[in-house]
């Protein structure tokens, strides 16, 4: 049976693709092109030197290499119609809307688990391996596939992976579960690629530079949209105002750089209300939550949710999952009531509810 | 061609014995392709492809001021260095196609100016192998006393070509196109044509391209001119069209239709619509499989985008992506066209099975 890899050009994905070589597994090599990176270099406040990851030249060529070196056939596919309005529109969207996209997560559930296995399948592979820090296996008593946490919890991505269906899952591999970033380096000098002392990569893919901003306006403007007029008051907990804002797309919940105010103490976004075009500021204290609704929801490790749950949720990647207790208030919503306060619940990030290492299911906060 | 990469590197600008074999070899060549086109050897200047060939004939023959005609299903060596143009000054009118890709002469005539400098039109586009209305076109840009380029890569070795009928004063070929080498190619420069070279340098090729001759590519050309004849004199147009509309018949159970296939094409290029599939997965499909098909044009990234030859002739998006180009030689057998038929049947199920699927 052929499984295909999701190549990105790291070095990640290209031990995947090396170490289910050395397996003797059939492989296609696949890489997406998602975004033309030259679209808006030209555009005001654009960096130069655009050069981002998943999309660039570079990391195509350097795939390429890797699926030379290990002999086995290799395309780039063009999914940028797809991923411009599944991932990149939405982005634009819910910043527009005063709350904070994962396009990570996104691209995952739209393209590299939708679009992708999609062509995969359809060009004869039926699994798909890609090179996610995550742990993936079916539990034949519950009759599920189960998502776990990997080996390196420093790398664990299942966090941007929660909306993965069962059958996505079992059309899944995840290769490097077991193994911690270093020794992933490791096998990638073992086997030889040349690419083995390749950074990583840190910021989202199609916005090169990581100014979220001005990529929205360089997107709007190419679009022939302008930037819709969200510029309103910055004012307290209280109610009272401290001040004017350019737009609600500025800001994200617990963010403390750029709000223009001088406060004897520091000053935090409590939240955003796109509607009254109003940002909430506030000491640090007023950031914290008690609770938190979550909608559009996926379930892993169980069927649905019924009754009451309890389970440690993360509200953000980089977040020590607190304990709560799940409840759904109607058919998709779910009211996420943590034992300790959390700190800066964000609209537009996801919740993502674990059981120990594994993950039970997810939602976006609302 | 082996002789010149294995041993004899004599430059054909040389006056050592050495230098004189290639310099022999190169005008034996060039008579070939003279041959094949129907012009005097002196009238062929040899090039690096079909790319170059194009952009010498455009930029060679346009300054700033001009005004220039081409059309939208021109391959983009045309259609980039056209709209290039339009930054230097040169006006530009792009002639749209009908439904089946074709330009209309009378168009041609219509977009005439007083100060049209060139007309630029394909014989056979790449994509979908439609024949163009040249000697039609010849004829309007003769009387007008407009220069005629005729870009004819896909066209030579397919079909006759000759540069008297068709009256223009400059047409590309490329070497590859035709079971030559690739990165070699030639365009026809009618005799008195002034044309500014694209290359500073040498004199060489009667000072149109500077730069020495790749001797042993140019060899290759011109026998692969000659073969091309042979095959001509020796009906390959027909044996190649009986096999192409037998693949055509072949596929009509899974295929929607013929891109340009109302209209006269070449006879070795089959541009067939297979609704509601993705394209990009059936060539990848076919090729794990061992048909080398293709579908619209790759990007840089080795990606392929939506043809813009599919899109002139008013195709939707979703049906130009939905394409794939057939293209067939000399030497393709009954056996290959009926195993390709059996490929493509097998993975058009395989696709129209799982788009059943909702996304």
């Amino acid at each position: 049976m052929t499984i295909a890899v999701a190549m990105s050009g790291g070095v990640d994905s290209s031990t995947v693709a090396a170490m289910l070589k050395a397996e003797g597994q059939e492989l296609v090599g696949l890489t997406m092109q998602l975004w033309n990176q030259r679209r808006l270099a030209d555009k005001d406040g654009m960096p130069e030197q655009v050069q981002g990851r998943c999309c660039s030249i570079d990391d195509v060529y350097d795939a390429r290499r890797v699926a030379e070196t290990l002999g086995i056939p290799y395309y780039v596919v063009n999914h940028q119609e797809r991923f411009e309005r599944d991932v990149i529109r939405p982005f634009v969207d819910e910043y527009l809307a005063g709350r904070t996209p994962i396009p990570c997560s996104l691209c995952n559930n739209h393209l590299k688990f939708d679009q992708l296995l999609l062509t995969a399948r359809q060009i004869g592979a039926e699994q798909i391996a890609t090179g996610h820090y995550a742990r993936n296996e079916y539990d034949p008593v519950r009759g599920r596939w189960i998502l776990k946490r990997p080996a390196d919890a420093s790398k664990d991505q299942t966090y941007f992976l929660f909306g993965l269906t069962q059958e996505q899952l079992s059309r899944s591999l995840f290769p490097l579960g077991g193994f911690t970033k270093p020794e992933v380096r490791e096998l990638a000098h073992q086997y030889g690629l040349a690419l083995a002392n390749k950074a990583d990569s840190q910021e989202i893919c199609f916005i090169p530079g990581g100014d979220y901003k001005r990529f929205i306006d360089a997107y709007l403007e190419e679009q022939g949209e302008s930037v819709p007029d969200t510029a309103g008051e910055l004012i307290s907990v209280g109610g009272q105002s401290r001040g004017k804002h350019e737009g609600v797309h500025n800001f994200t919940v617990g963010q403390r750089k750029g709000l223009g105010l001088a406060s004897p103490t520091p000053l935090y976004v409590i939240s955003i209300d796109h509607d009254r075009k109003q940002v909430t500021v506030g000491a640090e204290q007023e950031l914290m939550r008690e609770s938190l609704r979550a909608r559009r929801l996926n379930w892993i490790s169980i069927a649905g949710l019924h009754g009451e749950m309890r389970a440690q949720v993360k509200i953000r990647h980089r977040h020590e999952p607190a304990w709560a207790t799940l409840r759904m208030n109607d058919e998709d919503e779910v009211e996420v009531r943590f034992d300790e306060p959390v700190r800066a619940v964000t609209p537009g990030q996801a919740a993502v509810f674990y059981g120990g290492d594994e993950v039970i299911g997810g939602g976006w906060i609302v | 061609m082996r002789p010149f990469l294995v041993g004899q590197f004599g430059n054909a600008s040389s006056i050592h014995q050495e230098g004189q074999l290639a310099r022999s070899a190169v005008e034996q060549a060039r008579g070939r392709v003279a041959l094949l086109l129907g012009c005097r050897p002196s009238e062929v200047v040899f090039t690096s492809g079909g790319t170059e060939s194009d952009n010498l004939a455009v930029f060679g023959s346009v300054k700033s001021g001009d005004y220039v005609i081409s059309s939208s299903v021109e391959h983009h060596a045309v259609l980039h260095a056209v709209e290039r143009l339009v930054d230097r000054g040169v006006e530009v009118t792009v002639l749209p196609v009908d439904g089946e890709g074709v330009v209309s002469a009378e168009d041609v005539r219509r977009a005439l100016r007083p100060n049209t400098r060139l007309v630029s039109v394909m014989m056979a586009n790449n994509e979908t192998g439609v024949l163009q209305p040249v000697e039609a076109i010849g004829r309007i840009t003769r009387e007008a006393g407009v220069r005629f380029h005729v870009d004819a890569v896909q066209a030579a070795g397919k079909v006759a070509i000759d540069v008297e009928a068709i009256g223009c004063d400059l047409l590309s070929i490329s070497g590859h196109k035709m079971h030559g080498p690739q990165g070699t190619g030639a365009l026809f420069v009618r005799r008195r044509t002034r044309l500014e070279p694209l290359f500073a340098g040498g004199a060489h090729e009667r000072q149109r391209r500077a730069g020495t001759e790749n001797v042993a590519g140019i060899v290759g050309l011109g026998k692969a001119a000659e073969c091309a004849m042979e095959g001509l004199r020796g009906g390959a147009v027909e044996r190649v069209r009986e096999l192409r509309d037998r693949l055509e018949t072949g596929l009509r159970e899974f295929a929607s239709g013929v891109n340009g296939g109302r209209t006269a094409r070449v006879p070795n290029t089959s541009n067939v619509w297979f609704a509601s599939l993705d394209g990009e997965a059936l060539v990848i499909g076919l090729d794990l499989k061992g048909l080398a098909v293709s579908s619209g044009a790759a990007c840089s990234s080795g990606a392929s985008e939506p043809s813009h030859v599919l899109r002139a002739m008013g195709l939707p998006i979703e049906r130009a992506r939905a394409s794939l180009r057939f293209s067939l030689h000399r030497q393709t057998t009954v056996e290959e066209i009926d195993r390709a038929i059996e490929l493509v049947a097998t993975q058009v199920v395989r696709l129209r099975e799982l788009s059943a699927v909702p996304q």
